[in-house]
């Protein structure tokens, strides 16, 4: 269980302070996917850097099955099982797919060739084809992604949180992508996703919704009470600019 | 047979991966003096009448052989400079691994100067692997300046791999290779530099023939408080496809000075050259980290790969 306790992050703004998330209080369950929406700048990748670490909040609390690791480094978080997948896949020159999935899946696993083909080809890549590559600007957007989903899978963490995987990929690209977190949900057991999207294919899966508007909970529940509310137009995401300020 | 005490044994490990005596051509030199040779049938090691070094000399038409000339020097105080002469028959294809380890642990400075001149005939493909290594913790340097001279017959195509990842105090490496019609220069050069290290790199690929190419590649990393810099000038005389590239990582007080250089004489010579200096990436790290790494863990993962 993932618990933010009146979490709050504030940046500055040349003289003004802005405050990005607001005092935010959520609960997200192991073996549930909860996708998290709402709209742009409304604070879901913000707060999704803030469960890696990658930022740290102003005030409020992270806990981690009731251990706090609000103050933890990225490192520390990611080895108590907290995985993140970035919304922009980093690139390395140099590093290949397999080193990245051999890192992914620990010091203390010793990762085969076969292991990491399972975990690419659970993303749809064509492992034999990838393998070797460097995870560099030669691939594509969408194979970037993938590869990036591969990393969260290979490390088999009890949270994962993924954010906007469906940013900055084709749509073809993206529907195939749809099936690698359908799959996870069908095969959850007791370990928590957070995904943070708009896309009405992700939103259908979610067993639970969170609507995310200026760094507040503006709706939260199952994904078949909160789904009818938010949809009707191609893209959460215009429904939920109509819903900023309920 | 090779006769080499247990530093030898580590330097010829670190530079040539050679664990036990290679199998085809070899010439060990441990500490100025002769310590292994083998020749075949088709591969030949003569020394120079005048001591200064060896000829290798290739048949053409040989074939998925392989000659090991590694130097070590385990011995401070040491200076010198070899002259090797690589004669590479038409039509063969073959590897030639080089190699310089020293390890110094005296007051005074060791130096090998490698002076090798590739002529590389008709057709004929070569595959060299050039790897320099510096240990020890004695004051004295460890200085390297090997020179490498290439001239490429028509058709030709000869891939070198230049790395220098360890330990070597101060380096001037210079690389000159003429390339006659449909010759092919691929270089791959690896470098790294610590502490108060300097090294300069020097590349001057002349492409003299029509359908002549080069591509000149470096990976570099400069931390603490050393220095490089990179020149490398492709200079096009006839039809040919030229590319230099430079591509540093610069740590702590290190300073990177690249040079790509392009020269045409020819109307129809296409030349590109790119160069990038920059820390490691904060992003880089993050990801890595967010993999379970901790920061040094996730640089040196980083820079590992870099230069792989």
């Amino acid at each position: 269980m993932l618990q933010i306790k009146d979490l709050t992050y504030i940046v500055d703004e040349g003289n003004e302070k802005k405050t990005i998330i607001d005092n935010l209080t959520l609960d997200i369950a192991d073996s549930k996917f909860t996708v998290i929406t709402g709209p742009n700048g409304g604070g879901k990748s913000t707060l999704a850097k803030l469960i890696a670490g990658i930022i740290k909040p102003t005030s409020g609390k992270i806990l981690l099955d009731d251990e706090n690791i609000t103050d933890m480094s990225i490192t520390d978080r990611a080895l108590r099982g907290i995985s993140y997948a970035f919304q922009q896949p980093v690139k390395f020159k140099g590093l290949q797919v397999f080193d990245l999935l051999k890192i992914a899946a620990g010091k203390d696993t010793k990762l085969s060739f076969n292991d990491a083909c399972t975990y690419l080809s659970e993303v749809g890549l064509c492992a034999r084809d990838y393998i070797n590559r460097e995870v560099n600007a030669s691939l594509s957007g969408g194979e970037l992604k993938r590869i990036e989903i591969a990393t969260v899978l290979a490390r088999g963490t009890k949270m994962s949180v993924f954010d906007e995987p469906e940013a900055g990929i084709d749509i073809w690209s993206f529907q195939n992508l749809t099936r690698i977190f359908e799959n996870m949900r069908k095969n959850i057991t007791d370990s928590g996703i957070v995904i943070i999207s708009h896309q009405e294919k992700i939103l259908r899966i979610a067993d639970e919704i969170v609507v995310l508007a200026d760094g507040k909970i503006r709706m939260q529940g199952e994904g078949s009470e909160i789904l009818p509310k938010i949809m009707g137009t191609p893209d959460a995401a215009t429904v939920c600019e109509k819903i900023q300020g309920v | 047979m090779v006769e080499l005490d247990p530093i030898q044994k580590r330097l010829i490990e670190e530079i040539a991966d050679i664990h036990e005596t290679p199998v085809g051509a070899y010439n060990f030199r441990a500490n100025s003096k002769l310590a292994g040779r083998n020749t075949t049938a088709n591969i030949d090691i003569i020394s120079k009448e005048d001591g200064s070094g060896i000829d290798i000399k290739i048949k053409p038409g040989t074939k998925n052989e392989s000659v090991h000339i590694p130097v070590v020097i385990s011995a401070s105080g040491i200076k010198e400079t070899v002259y090797n002469d690589f004669y590479i028959g038409e039509d063969s294809d073959v590897v030639i691994v080089a190699g310089c380890g020293i390890d110094n642990c005296g007051k005074q400075d060791s130096q090998h100067d490698g002076v090798h001149r590739f002529f590389v005939g008709k057709n004929a493909r070569v595959k060299y692997v050039e790897k320099h290594y510096g240990s020890g913790d004695g004051d004295g340097k460890r200085i390297l300046n090997p020179v490498t001279e290439v001239t490429m017959e028509e058709g030709s195509y000869m891939e070198m791999e230049m790395v220098q990842i360890k330990g070597v105090d101060s380096t001037v490496r210079t690389t000159n290779a003429t390339l006659a019609a449909g010759a092919k220069l691929m270089v791959q050069e690896r470098l790294m530099t610590h502490g108060n290290q300097s090294a300069y790199s020097v590349y001057k690929a002349e492409l003299n023939g029509d359908g002549a190419s080069a591509d000149v590649v470096s990976r570099a990393v400069a931390r603490d408080n050393s220095y490089q810099k990179f020149d490398a000038c492709v200079i096009g005389n006839a039809a040919c496809h030229g590319h230099t590239e430079c591509d540093s990582i610069i740590m702590d007080n290190g300073r990177v000075l690249a040079v790509p250089a392009l020269e045409a004489h020819n109307v129809d010579a296409e030349l590109f050259h790119e160069a990038a200096i920059g820390k490691i990436a904060g992003e880089q790290l993050d990801k890595l980290m967010t993999l379970g790494l901790t920061a040094e863990e996730a640089e040196q993962q980083i820079i590992n790969g870099f230069l792989k």
